[in-house]
């Protein structure tokens, strides 16, 4: 187990990187683990994020990508549902990078 | 295809499940199971009812470490590993009723 | 590309008793990134499984079972019940958290017998 400091306080994570209780998860947390992903957060990352942690609550699972897009594109619209748009987000995949900072685990499937 | 069943008709009811679903073909019983092939158990009128439907056989090595060897019901196959692998290969496909 | 084979996952044990149900869903959700033909069957305790309004907290488990309903986003939309399993339960279509289609043991019994390759749980 490893473990993250932010704003004084200690956050357990895998050896990953990802937070092993999604309840401690805060904005907070979530900006420091982008930067950790050389990510800066701007209000289109947010949008992922959020939707991820939504629909974490609502199925209990982090979708696949293959998934992520195609629900992001019912629910944002069909020019933020495709791999271009999320991986110009994120980079080194909007499963992997958002889901970590979204304070989900690592999606199911995701090599 | 292949249905096998590896759990005791006495404890579970796996043994019924493959029974009433399976169409035919080949059962084979092994571990627990092969007590449904004894001589006497409980199961063995609804295995021999079913041997119109499939062709049932027992996994040997399983019935003699249980010290039933010379106890196996009439009309039931008798297979050792070998013929397992023949079972298996020998059909498309196979269902484990766990 | 290659052929699509028809998959059969038959679920047929209760969940949390054994770590069964979740594995296969486990399997199920990874499974389905290969775009093959892939069936869901819940028979004998397997039911149990998509019992609506489980709640999980006083075992300390997570309750997986809203996963059940994200299938379809995974293009998994061949769930099959069996008829008896559900009526020796006391349980309705009504009491599943999503949409099956309800079999008799025959009609199951063809289904499974279709199918290239049969993964049991």
């Amino acid at each position: 187990m490893s473990s993250i400091e932010v704003g004084g306080k200690s956050y357990e994570t895998d050896e990953e990187g990802y937070l092993t209780d999604l309840s401690e998860w805060n904005k907070e947390v979530a900006d420091y683990i982008a930067k950790t992903e050389s990510i800066e957060m701007t209000e289109q990352h947010w949008e992922v994020v959020n939707f991820l942690r939504e629909y974490f609550e609502e199925y209990q699972i982090a979708p696949a990508v293959r998934v992520l897009t195609k629900s992001i594109g019912k629910k944002l619209g069909a020019d933020k549902g495709n791999s271009e748009y999320l991986y110009g987000l994120f980079p080194y995949g909007p499963g992997k990078q958002a889901c970590k900072i979204a304070g989900l685990p690592k999606p199911t499937g995701c090599v | 295809m292949l249905h096998i069943v590896n759990k005791s008709p006495l404890t579970s009811t796996t043994l019924d499940s493959c029974l009433n679903t399976a169409i035919g073909g080949d059962i084979l019983l092994i571990e627990d199971a092969v007590y449904a092939a004894t001589c006497g158990n409980a199961a063995e009128a609804k295995l021999k009812a079913a041997m119109g439907k499939f062709k049932i056989h027992v996994l040997m090595p399983d019935l003699e470490a249980r010290g039933l060897g010379n106890n196996m019901s009439a009309g039931v196959i008798p297979v050792d590993y070998a013929g397992f692998v023949d079972l298996t290969a020998n059909n498309k496909s196979c269902q484990s009723w766990l | 590309m290659s052929t699509v084979k028809k998959f059969m996952f038959v679920n047929r044990k209760a969940p949390y008793g054994t770590i069964y149900a979740l594995e296969s869903l486990e399997v199920v959700l990874i499974t389905a990134a290969f775009d093959q033909d892939v069936s869901l069957v819940f028979m004998d305790d397997g039911v149990y499984q998509l019992k609506k309004g489980q709640q999980t907290k006083g075992i300390e488990t997570k309750n997986f079972s809203p996963a059940y309903r994200a299938l379809e986003d995974y293009d998994i939309e061949k769930l099959y019940v069996d008829e008896e399993s559900i009526a020796a339960r006391g349980l309705t279509e009504a009491d599943l958290l999503v949409n099956v289609t309800v079999l008799n043991r025959a009609e199951m019994g063809a289904l499974m017998e279709e199918q290239d390759v049969v993964l049991s749980f």
